[in-house]
């Protein structure tokens, strides 16, 4: 086939298939490391982006590989045999029910991170001092939540809504996420004003506008306590790297993207 | 067992059918100057016109999102004259769904007037058929099996969107809800009963629409020429 082709092409499929035969030897593992594949809910994404070079120089035989996703699909995917070893959930609940429905550990549970939700603008200017007139502004047109029967942090940006009694005037407003992380995109691009997200989001260092931001008060929402569940017993890797979320080190780092930590 | 809320699915159905009426407005003469041009734009913009088959849902939605944004200047004209934005409405949505599903309209139109060839404008011609005259009592009827599968396949295509839609849609009932999102929503929510209603019955739709057109373009071939 390749003699119809034109001469100027052949070295350019002679290059393709020694780059495909490279990609294939690279994809290989270097030693026999044990691999740990952990679901973690997108809020959480940016300060496990830190906490994974510390474990893998902690635990160099250990090769830790990080799927994101909002806790409602992880959930989904861990009942459909995803070959998840363990689970940093943005709720207590799924975890919960996983250990119930026996595809936990039990009694390896534990609250890694107690989550906060902020009212996020790109634009310096935009929320001064008072979140709830910056959300019931005419100017503001669209404010940017997580889908709350998908993420935790969109179920507790609804309680807050209402607990400061402006859940109908901002109702027209409102534009959903699948995650938090989708929906801290809509508000970085600019398409939505500003956003309830999470505090994590907004003190990540990825985040190059730092803007302006009303940390929404603690009683208007229930608390976002993260539990983190063990779904591969015999993982000894896994129940390596839940160790270490427990260790000072990591705390330190779950605490400067603005988590509780116990 | 409820029934499901029907809403996206009738959002649905009217984002295809605007999107195609949208499309064979613009489609067509793409597809005409593409027919009939040789020009050394002619790849450019056939390359560019095919791009939304090559490209991953995400790349359009992640461009979309930041190019209609209203911090970005095609995003803030559209505001400043109609006061709405194009992102998390249903004119974006529209817009989106056009560039997603341009080379469903444009290839199977441009191939139908390439097959058309020059004869028949040229006779139309010298029966002194003026240019539009001449398009639309010429080539048009000639080239109706091209825009039957060109429709067909525009609004077939905007019906299975959901990439694009994730990203700049924002997940508003009766606004940008379509039913690929809503259908997404009751997995991830495990609603299983109402996902297997949406998708059985948007199974059953797609099929049936492909089975009718299949079945006219037999019954009823367009003899060219």
């Amino acid at each position: 086939m390749t003699e119809s082709l034109p001469s100027s092409i052949r070295p350019i499929l002679r290059a393709l298939g020694v780059a495909a035969v490279a990609l294939a030897l690279g994809g290989l593992p270097a030693a026999a490391k044990e691999r740990v594949l952990a679901a973690v809910a997108a809020n959480f994404a940016e300060a496990m982006a830190e906490i994974e070079p510390l474990f893998e120089d902690a635990h160099p035989e250990a090769d830790l590989v990080v799927t994101t996703g909002s806790t409602g699909k992880l959930y989904a995917q861990i009942k459909s045999a995803a070959p998840f070893d363990l689970l940093l959930a943005a709720d207590q609940a799924r975890p919960a029910r996983l250990e119930e429905e026996g595809d936990a550990v039990p009694g390896a549970r534990f609250t890694y991170a107690v989550g906060r939700l902020t009212l996020w603008s790109p634009d310096p200017a935009r929320i001064r001092g008072d979140g709830i007139a910056a959300m019931t502004d005419p100017e503001t047109h669209f404010i940017a939540i997580a889908n709350p029967d998908l993420a935790p942090y969109g179920a507790a940006a609804e309680q807050a809504l209402a607990a400061l009694g402006i859940a109908d005037q901002v109702r027209g407003k409102l534009v959903m996420g699948q995650n938090i992380g989708q929906t801290f995109s809509m508000v970085a691009t600019g398409n939505a004003e500003m956003g309830l997200v999470a505090l994590s989001a907004a003190l990540s260092p990825r985040n190059a506008a730092s803007g302006s931001r009303w940390d929404v008060p603690r009683s208007a929402y229930e608390p976002i306590r993260q539990d983190a569940a063990l779904l591969n017993g015999d993982n000894a890797a896994a129940r390596a790297f839940l160790d270490f979320l427990k260790s000072d080190e990591a705390r330190a780092v779950i605490a400067r993207f603005g988590y509780g930590v116990e | 067992m409820s029934l499901p809320d029907l809403a996206p699915l009738w959002l649905t159905l009217k984002l295809a059918a605007v999107t195609t009426l949208a499309l064979l407005l613009i489609g067509t003469p793409l597809a005409w100057a593409l027919a009939r041009g040789r020009g050394r734009w002619k790849p450019v913009v056939e390359a560019v016109t095919a791009l939304p088959l090559v490209l991953p849902p995400t790349v359009l939605g992640f461009y979309l999102l930041v190019f209609l944004s209203p911090n970005a200047p095609l995003g803030a004209a559209w505001r400043d004259v109609t006061g709405q934005s194009l992102t998390f409405t249903f004119t974006g949505l529209v817009v989106a769904s056009c560039l997603y599903s341009l080379p469903f309209m444009v290839q199977p139109l441009q191939a139908g007037f390439e097959a058309l060839g020059r004869a028949p404008l040229e006779a139309a011609a010298t029966l002194r058929a003026g240019p539009w005259d001449a398009f639309f009592s010429v080539v048009v009827p000639q080239s109706a099996r091209a825009y039957l599968t060109a429709i067909v396949l525009s609004f077939a295509h905007t019906i299975g969107e959901f990439g694009v839609v994730l990203m700049v849609g924002g997940n508003i009932p009766g606004q940008t809800k379509v039913i690929s999102i809503a259908i997404y929503e009751h997995v991830e929510t495990i609603n299983y009963a109402e996902a297997h209603l949406l998708s059985a019955g948007m199974l059953v739709f797609s099929f049936l629409i492909l089975l009718v057109v299949y079945s006219v373009n037999r019954r009823f071939p367009v003899h060219v020429g």
